[in-house]
This record gives C-alpha cells, sequence and structure tokens, in this order.
C-alpha cells in the first residue's frame, strides 16, 4: 500500500508540478494560451496572449485573486507560467509558487557579494527562462545558474562576467533550442560588452559575440586607439528568436563613455545597434545601428518585434523597434535592410533619418560643458520595459515617455569597476514631463491611438485576445484599455509605483492578468 | 540602462541644517580617505548637480543653504558622504552618477561652505512674530502646533528656505511655490468647482485639499474641466501691504523657525 501510495506520488509529482518544457512547447506557444513560457510569451517579442476570458465587457470585474510579496522594492519582474506553478526571479533569487494561491512551493538564493557595486542601474532581475526541466536566471555578481524546476536546486552557475570589472546581469535569459542565450549589463562602466550563449545542458560556453569588435575584427576601425577596450555595448535586454531563420536579435547599449564621445570618434559599432546572430554559430549575419557615436545614452534596449506585413504591396518578414532615440524602425528580418522609420515621440536631436535609417543629427545637440536641452532625457522615449503586437488588432502597442533634459559633458577616466559616463543630466521638472501608451501601425509607424499618462512611464505592455491592453503607471495605476480605440475601460491602484511588465495564463481555465508593483505582485481575475 | 526614479522624482532638496550650535566646522577632508579631496572639482560637481536647490554659492534657494557648520543629516563625513550618493528620499535625488572621488570632493566642498558665515538677517524676529500673527499667516500655516493646515507647515522653514527665499515667497507667492505644489480648479459632472492645493494626482485621479482643509477624490475622466493653475497661489501677495522694516522682521522670524536640538 505504501509502495503504490508511493508510486502514485511520484506520478503525480512527474505529470504535475514537473513539467518538461522542451523547445517545441516554447516554439509553438500559440498552442497553449493557458501558459507564458518565454520572456514575450512567445519568440517573436509579442507580449501577446491569446485568452479572452477577460474582454472589454467584464474587465470592469476584475479582482485581486492573491499577491505575492517581495523581500525587496522596485521589482521587474516578468514571471513564466507552466502548467499551474508561477516561476519569478528577483536580485540573486528565484522561487516557484502556486500559480492558484501565490503560496511559495520552493525559493532559491544567491548571497550578493559584500564588494558589489550596481553602477548605473538598480538591484532587479526582469525575469527567469525555462526549457525542459530548468529554469535559468542570472545573477547580479554575473552567473548564469540552472536550477532544478522541481525543487529548485541549484545544478550548475557559470561565471559570465567579472562583477569587479563592472559587468552584471538583470536580463531574464532567451532559452531556445538547446541554448541559453543572455546579454551583460555594465554600460556606465566602460564595459567591453557581449552576448553569449550557453550550452542548456551543461552551462557550457557554446559562443560568444563581442559587441566591440577587436583588432583585426569587421567594425574595429570604428574607434580609435585603445577607445574600443572600454567601449560599453552592454546587452541587458532580452532579445527575441526566429526559429525558422535560425537567428537571435539581440540590441545592444552606449558606448562608454556614454555622454563624452571626444574619447571616441568614429561610429562605435556595435554600440546603439540591433544585431541578427547565427543561433549556431553566434555569427553577426547582419546589424543595424540606430545611433551612430552615440552620446545621450540611448541603448537600443527596447525588446524588437518580429511580424510579417505588407510593405509598397510586397509580403515581407520584419523586425520592428521602437528605439529609446525615439524613432520606431522597421527593417527586413533576414538581411537587416531598413525599409522605413519616423519618430514616435518628441525628439530634438535629428531632422529625420536618411534611406538607409541613418539619422541627419541636428547641430549642437550632443552634451556640452553648459548643458544642451534635448527630447528625449537620458532614459529615452522608451527604454527596457517590453512593447506588445496584438495579431488581433494588428497593432503596436509602446508606453512613450515623453521627457526631455540638459545633457552635460564631462571628462571620463576609466578606473575598473567604477563609473566612467562622462557627464550626466539635468532633468527638467516633472511637471513639463509626461507620458502614453500609443498604438502604432507597425508597418508605418504612424499613430492610430493614444492615451495619455500622468508621467513618463516604467512599466510595459500587454494586449490580449480579449481586445485589451494592459499597463502600468509610475503612480501605481494599473490599468486597461481598449485595444481598438485606446479608451480606458478598468484602473486599480495598487500602491506601488509598478516597473514591470504584465503577463497572462490560466488557471483552472480561468484567465489571469500579473503585475508586479514595486515590492507586490499582484494575480487579478474575474 | 536603467536610472533610478529618484532622479525624476521632485528635486525639492531635504536636507535639514542645524545652527552653528558648536561653531565647529568638521575637518574639509576625511580622515580615512587616501588623498585629499579636490575642492575646485567639488565645487564644479556641486555646481552642477546640487546649486538648483542648494543655490550656485550654496547658501540656499529651493533647498536649504549648507553654508553652516552642522548638517543635521549629515553629522560626519561619512552620512555627508551617503546623503550625497544616496539622496534623502523623496525630495533630495540621489547621486548615483558620482564616482567615490566625486563624493568624497563634493563632500569637501560643502565642508568648506560651513566655514562661510551666514547671511546677516536685518530684522527682528520678536518683533516678526508679532507681525505674523497680525498678518493673518495662521490662517493657513502652522507654527509649533498652533495654526491652520492649508498651506505648507512652516514650523522648520529657516532649515529648509534661505531669507532671501522666504521674502521672495511673502512678496510673491506664486514665484516661489515648492516643487510639486501646484494650484489647481476642477469643474465636477454636476457643475460644482472645486479650487484648492493638489494633494495628489495620478492618471486617473486626483486629490484637491480646499481652504476649509476638506479633502475631494475625484475621477479625472468624469470631470467637465481640469485647469492646473500654474504660477499660481492662493496666498496673498504681502507687497505693499507690510513696510520695509515689518517685511525684515517676519523674514527673520521665519529664517528663525529651526528643528530643536
Amino acid at each position: 500500500m505504501k509502495t503504490l501510495l508511493t508510486a502514485l506520488l511520484c506520478a503525480l509529482f512527474a505529470g504535475g508540478a514537473a513539467a518538461q518544457v522542451p523547445f517545441e512547447r516554447i516554439a509553438h506557444a500559440d498552442k497553449e494560451p493557458g501558459n507564458w513560457l518565454t520572456y514575450s510569451r512567445n519568440y517573436q517579442g509579442h507580449r501577446f496572449s491569446p485568452l479572452a476570458e477577460i474582454n472589454a465587457a467584464n474587465v470592469g470585474n476584475l479582482k485581486i485573486k492573491w499577491a505575492f510579496q517581495f523581500p525587496n522594492p522596485s521589482n521587474e519582474v516578468s514571471p513564466i507560467v507552466v502548467d499551474g506553478v508561477m516561476y519569478i526571479t528577483g536580485p540573486n533569487a528565484a522561487a516557484a509558487l502556486d500559480a492558484r494561491t501565490g503560496r511559495t512551493l520552493w525559493i532559491w538564493k544567491r548571497p550578493i557579494p559584500t564588494d558589489y557595486h550596481n553602477i548605473g542601474f538598480a538591484r532587479v532581475n526582469r525575469g527567469p527562462a525555462i526549457l525542459d526541466d530548468k529554469l535559468y536566471v542570472t545573477t547580479l555578481d554575473c552567473y548564469l545558474v540552472a536550477l532544478d524546476l522541481k525543487s529548485g536546486t541549484q545544478l550548475w552557475a557559470t561565471k559570465v562576467g567579472d562583477y569587479k570589472l563592472g559587468y552584471s546581469m538583470t536580463v531574464a535569459p532567451l532559452a531556445i533550442d538547446g541554448k541559453v542565450v543572455v546579454g551583460v549589463s555594465g554600460g556606465e562602466a566602460g564595459i567591453r560588452g557581449f552576448v553569449d550563449a550557453y550550452d542548456a545542458r551543461t552551462g557550457k560556453q557554446a559562443w560568444r559575440f563581442w559587441t566591440i569588435p577587436g583588432p583585426g575584427e569587421p567594425g574595429h576601425e570604428t574607434w580609435s586607439g585603445e577607445s574600443w577596450k572600454t567601449g560599453g555595448g552592454s546587452t541587458w535586454v532580452t532579445g527575441v528568436y526566429d526559429p525558422e531563420l535560425k537567428l537571435v536579435y539581440w540590441g545592444v547599449g552606449n558606448p562608454g563613455p556614454d555622454w563624452n564621445g571626444d574619447v571616441r570618434p568614429g561610429d562605435n559599432l556595435y554600440t546603439c545597434s540591433l544585431l541578427a546572430l547565427d543561433a549556431n554559430s553566434g555569427r553577426l549575419r547582419w546589424h543595424f545601428q540606430f545611433s551612430p557615436h552615440e552620446t545621450h545614452d540611448w541603448d537600443a534596449a527596447h525588446v524588437p518585434v518580429l511580424l510579417d506585413a505588407k510593405i509598397n504591396g510586397r509580403e515581407r518578414k520584419l523586425i520592428v523597434n521602437a528605439n529609446r532615440n525615439a524613432f520606431y524602425y522597421v527593417l527586413d528580418r533576414a538581411t537587416g535592410e531598413f525599409l522605413t522609420g519616423r519618430p514616435y515621440a518628441k525628439q530634438t536631436w535629428a531632422r529625420g533619418l536618411d534611406g538607409k535609417g541613418r539619422p541627419v543629427v541636428v547641430a549642437d545637440t550632443e552634451p556640452n560643458e553648459k548643458g544642451a536641452l534635448v527630447y528625449p532625457n537620458l532614459n529615452g522615449a522608451t527604454v527596457w520595459f517590453s512593447p506588445s503586437y496584438s495579431p488581433q488588432t494588428g497593432l503596436f502597442y509602446v508606453a512613450v515617455r515623453e521627457i526631455g533634459s540638459v545633457y552635460f559633458k564631462r571628462d571620463a577616466e576609466y578606473k575598473p569597476g567604477t563609473f566612467f559616463a562622462g557627464g550626466g543630466e539635468d532633468e527638467l521638472p516633472v511637471d513639463d514631463a509626461w507620458g502614453a501608451i500609443r498604438a502604432l501601425d507597425p508597418a508605418s509607424g504612424e499613430m492610430r491611438w493614444e492615451f495619455k499618462l500622468h508621467s513618463p512611464p516604467w512599466a510595459g505592455v500587454l494586449s490580449t485576445a480579449g481586445g485589451l491592453v494592459f499597463s502600468g503607471s509610475d503612480e501605481g495605476n494599473f490599468y486597461a484599455l481598449d485595444a481598438r480605440t485606446g479608451k480606458p475601460l478598468w484602473d486599480f491602484q495598487t500602491g506601488g509605483g509598478i516597473n514591470a511588465n504584465p503577463i497572462s495564463f490560466n488557471v483552472d481555465g480561468h484567465q489571469r492578468i500579473a503585475i508586479s508593483a514595486n515590492a507586490v505582485l499582484y494575480v487579478l481575475g474575474l | 540602462m536603467r536610472v533610478n526614479k529618484a532622479l525624476v522624482a521632485v528635486v525639492l532638496c531635504g536636507l535639514v541644517i542645524r545652527p552653528a550650535a558648536l561653531g565647529q566646522a568638521n575637518p574639509v577632508t576625511s580622515q580615512t580617505s587616501e588623498k585629499p579631496a579636490d575642492l575646485p572639482a567639488g565645487k564644479r560637481s556641486f555646481e552642477r548637480h546640487c546649486a538648483l536647490c542648494h543655490g550656485m554659492d550654496g547658501k540656499g534657494g529651493r533647498g536649504p543653504g549648507l553654508n553652516r557648520a552642522r548638517l543635521v543629516h549629515a553629522p560626519d563625513d561619512a552620512a555627508l558622504k551617503s546623503v550625497i550618493s544616496d539622496g534623502i528620499p523623496p525630495e533630495m535625488p540621489e547621486g548615483w552618477f558620482f564616482s567615490e572621488e566625486d563624493v568624497a570632493n563634493v563632500a569637501a566642498y560643502v565642508r568648506s561652505l560651513g566655514k562661510m558665515p551666514p547671511d546677516p538677517l536685518p530684522g527682528d524676529p520678536t518683533r516678526g512674530a508679532a507681525a505674523y500673527a497680525k498678518s493673518g499667516c495662521a490662517s493657513c500655516h502652522i507654527i509649533g502646533g498652533a495654526g491652520s493646515g492649508f498651506g505648507p507647515d512652516l514650523s522648520e522653514v529657516g532649515d529648509r528656505r534661505n531669507a532671501a527665499y522666504i521674502r521672495r515667497a511673502i512678496l510673491k507667492p506664486g514665484a516661489a511655490l515648492p516643487d510639486g505644489f501646484l494650484y489647481v480648479r476642477a469643474v465636477t459632472a454636476q457643475g460644482e468647482t472645486i479650487e484648492g492645493i493638489r494633494a495628489n494626482e495620478d492618471t486617473f485621479s486626483i486629490q484637491i485639499k480646499d481652504a476649509s482643509g476638506h479633502f475631494h477624490s475625484l475621477r479625472k475622466q468624469e470631470l467637465k474641466d481640469l485647469q492646473k493653475l500654474r504660477g499660481q497661489s492662493p496666498m496673498p501677495s504681502y507687497e505693499g501691504v507690510l513696510d520695509a522694516a515689518t517685511l525684515d522682521d517676519l523674514v527673520a522670524y521665519l529664517a528663525s523657525q529651526r528643528a530643536k536640538e
């Protein structure tokens, strides 16, 4: 009898909490509308949920089902949900929660070294990745860690970079076929950035692509002297993947030092660029640089989105990006060819884009000693929080920051593991700044509607097949808009500023929406 | 990179400072630092990042003057450095962009300001107290627990504002508004007009405190009209109302309102 019970329990666990998540399940995410299997729910970066139980007619009845309190403030996590279990992360921590009740199933922690410094960003983590029987988590002290899904036991931890040199990780990994792709933070510390892939089973490095080319490599000529060694090019926002083309797309951060470009004449490849990397070899297929020789800290740090649309009457495989520099770009994702682009927010630094997508820069908009007033501010017209694309409405949704600032330049001296920024900014008074959720035509970037926000937001956007768009405000409002019109349908004051991306999943066949607001994770349903 | 929101937050400076009771300035450099601080570099950083609130000369403005020997939030150099690096949420933004050396230089410069003599005040605080009572200030302000809380509490205003700022606020209230202060006029769906100080606001709601101290909670979507009366204050100007000597007295009285030891 006892043996039978044990066998039954084992079988229950094997079939329940210990779900296996092979690559094929993630690649066909739309077959599992009730799960959220990768950072943006699908490899295409859509952050769209096919769930439709919650819709414009009933969203007014949304209620809190449960809440989870983090031990730390300002959480930016985008959870993963598989078969009734939610996986979340924090700084050097991860947990599995019962998605029905929010009760903890296991917790994993790794001490943050006492001599660790976060240089230019907060101590956060943006979420885990899942593949087969493992959960993948990045740490501030720059390790990629694999945990056992069932127990949270650490299976391996691979050192990705040296935190003593300013390398750090806050990024949610991207788990693809047999590999886990990650990037690093440290763009304000004079790192030399890279995108890495690791063997998902063993943690052994599969490939590395340096975002700042070394001597003899193409692109090295866009740096002068030794400046490439401290050229920045962080890779701190999760990329996307095209399983057919087998290309990983990843954005690259600002050059170092940020606001003083005098020491690095040239275009400074591949900073502020989008990379298309061969998933097997890590070799560069193509690149597109949004902001050559950038001096405002406008990392290419917004999730790029893969979609297909007609351009000039021809169906094209596209990759689109709402860039921190306030321009929206449409590229061919097989070749990197620039197709079109236009501003989606106020900007005062470029007259426009030329035929190849290169900005036509306005004179005297670089930081200087006395200060130069430029829109957008250093955080950009949008930044790491995710956009959303709804195949249902055919619209691209982006949380927009309307804010300018006065940029200063000063000397920068590189010392390992310290600030290497070369200036800064003074922001304009708060009441002059505002925000919006904008719906864009993805093929042209033309605005279809706008919902204004009291202040520039720090929260991403989720769209759903219920015809809704969810996002959050810096004052703690979590809200739902009509995905076709932008009309506000429901809002809730969470009590904490929202710096996170919403997700949606099913529990017992009923739709849930999850959002982190400062130190609390809320899960809502009808 | 992700910059902490404190930078975006109100740039109202909140270093609370006490008078130089002991008459003793801290040493310019920390005893534990390996090399002497670079004062001119500290001054440059201060002028760029701190002067907006504390004044180009460090004598204060929107924020308190720092030309005092004793800073309450920064009794020693370690505390001063951590205030410069971490700010004083939510009023004073953090200086995340400063390197360790920058912080040491700014700290040294701030300490050097403590050796500057405070600005002389021509008025008499005792006569100023009488002018405060006679002018009706207590019908909107509280000092030491007495008065009405429609306007800002002035109990420790001398710690937050210098004399020049206080004088300007009395003469031209709309030209010396605290950061985040906003006078608003809302018209409800029923046609009722509500005027008052904005207590808080988000994308969907606004909270207004009217002159009687009553709080109104309003849904923005349901309002017929919402006007933000920027640069306006419900406080009357005392320009031409107070003679020069009485004004000096009132300024001296308010500037003497400081935290108790």
